[in-house]
């Protein structure tokens, strides 16, 4: 009896194990189970190498039978997982922020399962890479010095949160030099107004007067200049990608997904409810997001409860999807999300005679801002362009006029030194610009129950992002805001139309 | 079976465990050559669970180790005040410091015992600090703000002490003289750009600091920002030699370079300057 078992298992197991590599082959590549390792296989793993024998015997069957459309066992690599619990549009710094403080947060391992939408896969249009890189507490609202101060402390402790074992740590790069805010006559009251609130919140910042200024930079022109505040400790500059890798690295090691495709659509489910005013709105829930390979019309809905728009400069464009601001005028379903990209410039210049290792990130009251780029006289400088002269924003050209109009001549006049200098290259990449009040937006929608907002930094997204990651993963997994009450950047401000207005805005 | 493996891998779990400790302990692991035994740990990682979680609970140890013993004595500074406490935390630490008017160092014996009688002496600030070899790391500073009268402050190869740490030494702005950053494994360029606040120091010794690419460079610079100082332990020359084959590489990759990475490019066009 018991041989006769022993055999009819062997029996079965010989039958699986001969449609085992194809049941492998669509539960692997679909529903995308792998090991949580980052490292190489140590031995030659029969089951990772099943999707490459596969695309093999493809390009063999194709060979042997030319003209046919036919395929055995047809297979697109990189398809995203036919459902998840959360699923991140955007797969830059924040939305990388928020799917390691997500998987921190979980309860148990695998507790929620988080995957990650990213259009571009070599990140050249995006504006986590393309920034130049700074972070600084010098905000004029309290929640934006709060987050900086956090993003920090996280960055200082940067090993401790994202290194991944056996691998290299973790080094951002990061100058520690500090921002300077020059004002003039007309913004030196509000600028003695913000140090107050910074000194508040805790930043280490310090106003100096113009002899003060004059004895500590005496490569600075301090002509017009009334008052200047100037960050001690926390401010300065580093290294983008890196910050952005170590958190892709941490959490893929921790089991997050990544799938490079774009979002083209929300499958969704509306309900209406009548408000107390008596007007009927929709409330819409989110049940399907299409997400379509690149370079293909091919498209796998996924499955998810929960979607988060990190998308930074098309943000507002993966909102109009799902049907945000299309309601009918003059009720709130009519309130789009408000957040554009706007092209932005920043220019290399070399100037062997420029200013030398005490240079700060300098920021002048005409907007112009520089900073020094390495040790061998290297500088990057731009300037936020008026309202009505905002570049078009279809691609990521550079405009050299721009330069020579407008930044030179303030640059110039700040740093007699900068008036024999060469531009050496230049990039361009986009602010994800809140036009409502240039704050980032953080919270749920209102009419679209399941759809979180990360997005609308204006410029310092890359700088706020662990504290927003973190803010936003408390705001999903324990429904509120917990270390810091960020309550403030929520959509409330928009549909109450009561701007929070920062006031320095680079 | 399962036990069998077990067996055979405890042994040298632990031998595994001191290695990835050491190699965690510092950054400079980076340029050193990888151990002989460090390919087993990963092949042994790579293969176990339990190992894997092991290193992973060592290294938290160690980093909770470092936090406890930079931990702000509180307690000692509300029962004996700020003096009291930053000369404790330092003899804690196993480092050595000199109150002002005295001549007299405090210091802990080969066993890391010291003698009390430094509590006598609460309203005396100290003057002179010597942290070489001790693990202090940037929340261990908050012990020594107080110490507003500080005119020396020696750093020598501490494995701790980062660039987050130098950007905090602004608090010595008035005072600080002398500062010895030698053999500190993970200084850079971010922190030293930090130093010109110190506007009184008048030494600084900067040698055998492996993460800093370019010193001689980084000592012109700081000579230019730092008049009345005089930078110790770093030849001009040195740095410069080898970084002259990068000049071509730098100039036609810099778009790509700039734009993908950032990279900090380290002077070769500065080099004009020794010359």
């Amino acid at each position: 009896m018991t041989s006769w078992r022993l055999v009819a298992r062997a029996y079965s197991a010989i039958n699986s194990g001969i449609r085992f590599p194809h049941a492998y082959c669509t539960s692997v590549a679909l529903s995308g189970h792998r090991s949580f390792s980052t490292g190489t296989a140590v031995r030659k793993d029969f089951f990772k190498d099943v999707e490459s024998h596969i695309k093999e015997f493809q390009e063999k069957a194709s060979a042997a039978m030319p003209g046919s459309g036919w395929h055995p066992m047809h297979l697109t690599p990189g398809l995203p997982p036919e459902r998840t619990d959360i699923l991140i549009v955007g797969g830059g710094v924040v939305g990388w922020s928020i799917a390691y403080w997500l998987k921190k947060k979980e309860m148990i391992r695998d507790g929620v399962r988080v995957l990650v939408v990213e259009k571009d896969p070599t990140y050249s249009q995006a504006s986590t890479v393309l920034s130049a890189g700074g972070i600084r507490q010098q905000f004029s609202l309290p929640e934006n010095i709060h987050l900086s101060l956090a993003s920090a402390d996280f960055m200082r402790n940067i090993n401790d949160h994202l290194s991944v074992l056996n691998d290299d740590p973790i080094d951002l790069q990061f100058n520690h030099s500090g921002y300077l805010f020059l004002a003039s006559e007309k913004g030196a009251e509000i600028m003695e107004e913000n140090y107050k609130t910074q000194r508040y919140a805790g930043a280490k910042v310090t106003l100096l007067s113009p002899t003060q200024l004059k004895d500590k930079f005496p490569w600075l022109n301090t002509d017009e200049v009334v008052l200047a505040s100037y960050g001690l400790e926390n401010e300065g500059w580093f290294d983008p990608w890196t910050l952005l890798n170590a958190f892709r690295r941490k959490a893929m090691s921790m089991g997050v997904f990544q799938c490079f495709g774009e979002v083209t659509g929300f499958k969704y489910k509306t309900h209406s409810i009548m408000t107390l005013d008596g007007d009927l709105v929709d409330l819409k829930r989110i049940r399907y997001v299409n997400v379509r390979m690149p370079n293909s019309l091919e498209y796998q809905p996924v499955e998810c409860a929960i979607v988060v728009n990190a998308a930074g400069a098309s943000a507002g464009k993966v909102a109009k999807l799902a049907g945000i601001g299309a309601g009918p005028e003059h009720t709130i379903g009519a309130i789009p999300v408000p957040v554009e990209p706007r092209k932005r410039f920043i220019y290399v210049l070399h100037c062997p005679d420029g200013p030398g290792l005490d240079t700060p990130f300098m920021i002048d009251y005409s907007g112009v801002y520089f900073r020094r780029e390495g040790l061998g006289g290297n500088y990057i400088t731009g300037m936020s362009p008026e309202e009505e002269e905002e570049p078009e924003t279809t691609d990521l050209e550079v405009d050299h006029e721009f330069f020579q109009e407008k930044i030179w001549p303030h640059l110039a006049n700040r740093v007699p030194a900068f008036e024999k200098l060469k531009v050496t290259s230049a990039w361009a990449g986009y602010y994800d610009y809140n036009t409502f009040d240039q704050n980032g937006i953080l919270g749920l929608h209102p009419l679209v129950n399941n759809m979180y907002f990360a997005t609308g930094f204006s410029g310092h997204g890359l700088q706020q992002s662990p504290a927003a990651g973190r803010a936003l993963a408390e705001l999903i997994l324990d429904g509120d805001f917990k270390t810091l009450d960020l309550s403030a950047l929520g959509f409330q401000r928009i549909f109450s139309n009561q701007p929070t207005l920062e006031r320095n805005i680079v | 079976m399962a036990l069998l493996m077990l067996m055979q891998s405890r042994g040298c779990v632990w031998t595994c465990l001191t290695v990835i400790r050491r190699n965690l302990s510092s950054s400079s692991a980076l340029l050193a050559p990888p151990k002989p035994n460090s390919k087993l740990t990963f092949f042994l990682c790579q293969r176990f669970h339990d190992v894997e979680q092991m290193i992973s609970w060592s290294s938290w140890l160690k980093s909770w180790t470092l936090r406890r013993k930079n931990v702000y004595y509180s307690y000692t500074q509300s029962e004996y005040g700020d003096n009291i406490a930053a000369a404790f935390y330092i003899l804690s630490m196993k480092g050595g410091f000199r109150f002002a008017g005295q001549s007299d160092w405090f210091r802990t014996n080969y066993r890391g015992k010291f003698s009390w009688d430094f509590v006598n002496f609460p309203d005396v600030p100290i003057e002179e600090v010597d942290m070489s070899r001790t693990l202090i790391n940037y929340s261990g500073l908050n012990n020594l703000v107080s110490q507003q009268g500080l005119r020396s402050l020696s750093l020598r190869g501490c494995p701790e002490v980062d660039d987050w740490f130098l950007s905090r030494l602004h608090i010595y702005q008035d005072t600080l003289e002398k500062l010895d950053l030698s053999h500190c494994p993970r200084i850079t360029i971010g922190g030293l750009a930090s130093l010109h606040h110190l506007r009184k120091l008048r030494r600084l010794e900067l040698s055998s600091l492996p993460q800093l690419q370019s010193p001689g460079l980084v000592r012109i610079l700081l000579e230019e920002v730092l008049p009345h100082c005089n930078i110790s332990g770093v030849d001009y020359r040195e740095g410069l030699t080898e970084t002259n084959t990068h000049i071509d590489k730098q100039t036609d990759s810099e778009i790509t370079q700039l734009t993908e990475e950032h990279t900090h490019t380290q002077g070769p066009h500065r080099q004009t300057l020794t010359q």
